[in-house]
Formats: structure tokens, C-alpha cells, sequence
């Protein structure tokens, strides 16, 4: 199977790990992800104003290319691109004359005709894969691992564009289970990292990783997986804040990667507190050698 | 003819143009106070802000926190009853500062750690909600 495929600017720079897992865990899975030829940064926040029409011209430019290159879905898995493309794709498919006025705009491109959907890669791994045939690839189960499944906002909210009905988040929980790991449901599941008001308001940020590790580690979990660059990025800088409470934070793809006995692209975290490789070394699922510290 | 409520003031108008929402609609329940993971950190409550506008308080509502410790996370839009896109009159509310060019805040003043920390959806996200 071969999907279009939009990494984003994070995942090119300082999220490699998640792309470079993502295409690996894909490729085991028999799915090859084929990157758009000349995608751009899709705006990373939807606009929320009706008056404002400029800024859907960079995520709708992303689905003008998918469009090109022939696929019916176009594959995300940066959260923030997800939630971008999706709402920008919904809201000139329900509204023709914002379409008609983005592609006169837009004169050098071919029109956008509405045809692409947006998906994450949790939805192609529960739909297009499917959990069963996940935990038949596995070749090195994650036993003892208990993990808290982290949605953060994007993949849930606005109601329209949620991978899975908002109020019941399972698909991570679902292929942490495929992977032989332990799924660890906590209160703080879909609150908000404080997200970008990392850059006006940091404490803000430091405020809402001390609640979201907290209640992940009293409901048990070793280790959080997410899907979003930021509540990555978030999660883990701010425990150097925060003392002794400390939690592993982990992309869902180097955990899928891990399972199915591809490189995880664990070796280019950096030295952090919040550094999965030793409790997985704990745990014997990586060679403890194989770490290369940057 | 579009007819004009004449109980509404410009600044109520333009918050309703700019969110596409009814503010009216809110009746006070505070749903979207306790669902804010922010509220601690502003000075009014989400429910505050929404009947200062309604109320077409532009003073009280451009100056309050609310709006710009925000990080539109919809937690607020999900759960209100009335079906009112609160994130979206958050937004118009900081429209109105930002399109008199009145930034949040300013890039140039940024640490070179916080710039090697974050990644580029932390900056472009932070620009595009704070700085006109």
C-alpha cells in the first residue's frame, strides 16, 4: 500500500525521531509512505476567524499537491499538521465560494477539487492496517511496559475533526495494546501541554507538565507516548523543572518501531530526564550498548 | 435589509463578525471556566470574559488576560451546552488588539535558549496567535 505522505517542518528538524520512525514502522508494516514532492508549512494553527481567508492558502496549497499526486488520503502524523489540514480541508469542502476564491488566488496551481481526506497515522494504523495484524508483526513485544497514551488536543478537538468519537480516546490505547505494552488510561489524556504559550508563558507550560506527569504516574504509567512535537517537546524540557518527578516520554512510532524490530531512532533523543532509553534498557527491549549519547 | 440589533454596540458586532458565533447565546453556566486548563493564570474567568462581551465591555474585555494565556485547546468549545465555538471569540478578541498592531509578543526579544529549545510549531503557532 502507498500513501501521500506530509512530515511537516518539525519532523524534518527537531522531531526527526518521530519522522524517521514513522517511515520505518510503516515500512514493516507493508506501507510505504511517499512524501510530497514540494510540500510547506501548513500555517501550524488553524485560523479560528471568518474573516480570514489568507491563512488557509498554506494547508490548502498541502492538499493541491496530494491531489497531484493522485492519492485519496493524505498521511499526517504531527499533530498540529493533522488538526491544519483537516479543518482547512473540511471548511472549503462545506464552503464552495472560500474554494472558488482560494483557487483564483492560488491562478498557478492547479484547482483543489475537495477530493483528499486528511488522516493521521493512528487512523491508517487502525483502519487501513489493523490491530491484529500489527500484534502478528511484532517481533519484540514490549511486556511490562506500562504506557500512558497522551492525545493531547488536536487529535480530539473540534468534535469534526477527531480521529474517534472525542469522548472515548482508545486508538493509541488500542496499538500500545497490539504492541504487547501495558495501555495505562489516566485523567489528563486529552488536557492541553500548555501547547504553544511555551514561548510567552512558559511557567504556564511548566504548570500543566507537572499535572499531566503527576496524574499519568499515580495512575501507574512508566512512560507517556504522544503523537505531537510539541507536548514532546513540552512534556519532556519542563521536567528539568520540575525535581524528581520524572517520566520517560516517548513518540507512539518508536514504541511501534521497537515492537516490530525497526530502528526506533532512539539514538537521536538528546540527554534528557525525561530520556526513555534506560528504562527500556531496564526492561531489556533495547541493547543498552546500541544508545549512541549525543 | 439585514436588520441591526440596536442593543449592539460596534465592538459586539465585530467580536460576532470576526468569531462567526452568537455571544448572546451564553447563559453563565461556567462550563468553560472549569474545563480551562489556563483560567489560574488570567486575572478573569472564560464565563467573565463571555458577558463582558456580551455586555459590549471592549475595555474590560481587550485588557483581560484571558484571551492571550489561551492556548486554544478547545477544551471550552467541546463542552459548552450552547454550542458556542468559545476558542473562536477568544480569537476575535485577540484579532481586535492584533489588528491595531498591539503585539503579544515579540520575537526579537526571544532568548536564544528558548529558541533552541523549541520546535518551529512552538514559534510559528506563538506568532500566529500573538503577533499581528
Amino acid at each position: 500500500m502507498k500513501l501521500s505522505y506530509l512530515p511537516g517542518c518539525t519532523l524534518k528538524t527537531k522531531a526527526q525521531d518521530l519522522d524517521l520512525s514513522t517511515v520505518a514502522a510503516m515500512g514493516a508494516l507493508g506501507v510505504e509512505l511517499e512524501e510530497l514532492p514540494r510540500w510547506n508549512c501548513c500555517g501550524t494553527v488553524f485560523s479560528f476567524a471568518d474573516d480570514d481567508l489568507m491563512h488557509q492558502i498554506a494547508p490548502v496549497r498541502n492538499l493541491v499537491r496530494a491531489q497531484e499526486q493522485g492519492g485519496e488520503q493524505l498521511v499526517t502524523v504531527c499533530s498540529f499538521c493533522f488538526n491544519t489540514l483537516k479543518r482547512a480541508n473540511l471548511l472549503v469542502k462545506e464552503n464552495s465560494d472560500k474554494l472558488d476564491t482560494l483557487n483564483t488566488f492560488m491562478d498557478e496551481e492547479e484547482d483543489y477539487k475537495g477530493n483528499v481526506n486528511v488522516v493521521h497515522l493512528l487512523e491508517v494504523l487502525r483502519d487501513e492496517v489493523g490491530w491484529e495484524q500489527i500484534a502478528g508483526k511484532v517481533q519484540n513485544p514490549l511486556k511490562d511496559l506500562k504506557v500512558a497514551a497522551y492525545y493531547g488536543c488536536t487529535l480530539h478537538r473540534p468534535i469534526e475533526a477527531a480521529i474517534e468519537p472525542p469522548n472515548k480516546p482508545e486508538a493509541l490505547n488500542d496499538l500500545i495494546k497490539a504492541i504487547g505494552a501495558t495501555p495505562v488510561d489516566f485523567p489528563d489524556m486529552t488536557t492541553c501541554c500548555g501547547s504553544y504559550q511555551a514561548v510567552a508563558n512558559p511557567e504556564i507550560v511548566i504548570n500543566r507538565t507537572r499535572e499531566i506527569l503527576t496524574s499519568a504516574r499515580e495512575s501507574g504509567a512508566e512512560m507517556i507516548a504522544v503523537s505531537c512535537p510539541l507536548c514532546e517537546c513540552n512534556l519532556k524540557e519542563n521536567q528539568k523543572e520540575l525535581g524528581e518527578l520524572r517520566m520517560p516520554v516517548i513518540y507512539f512510532t518508536q514504541l511501534l518501531a521497537l515492537a516490530l524490530g525497526v530502528d526506533s531512532h532512539l539514538h537521536q533523543c538528546e540527554q534528557n530526564p525525561a530520556d526513555a532509553r534506560p528504562l527500556l534498557e531496564s526492561k531489556g527491549l533495547i541493547d543498552a550498548c546500541s544508545a549512541t549519547y549525543i | 435589509m439585514k436588520k441591526i440589533n440596536p442593543h449592539k454596540t460596534n465592538f459586539i458586532r465585530k467580536v460576532e463578525e470576526i468569531s462567526g458565533q452568537n455571544i448572546g447565546l451564553c447563559y453563565q453556566c461556567g462550563t468553560c471556566s472549569g474545563s480551562c486548563p489556563n483560567f489560574a493564570e488570567a486575572d478573569i474567568l472564560p464565563r467573565q470574559l463571555m458577558r463582558r462581551a456580551q455586555l459590549g465591555m471592549k475595555e474590560d474585555v481587550l485588557q483581560s488576560k484571558i484571551a492571550w494565556v489561551c492556548a486554544s485547546c478547545l477544551s471550552c468549545t467541546a463542552n459548552c451546552p450552547r454550542g458556542i465555538d468559545i476558542a473562536k471569540v477568544m480569537e476575535a478578541v485577540r484579532l481586535l488588539s492584533l489588528r491595531e498592531n498591539i503585539d503579544y509578543v515579540n520575537p526579537r526579544e526571544l532568548s536564544q535558549e528558548t529558541i533552541a529549545k523549541l520546535p518551529q510549531i512552538a514559534m510559528i503557532s506563538s506568532f500566529r496567535k500573538h503577533t499581528a
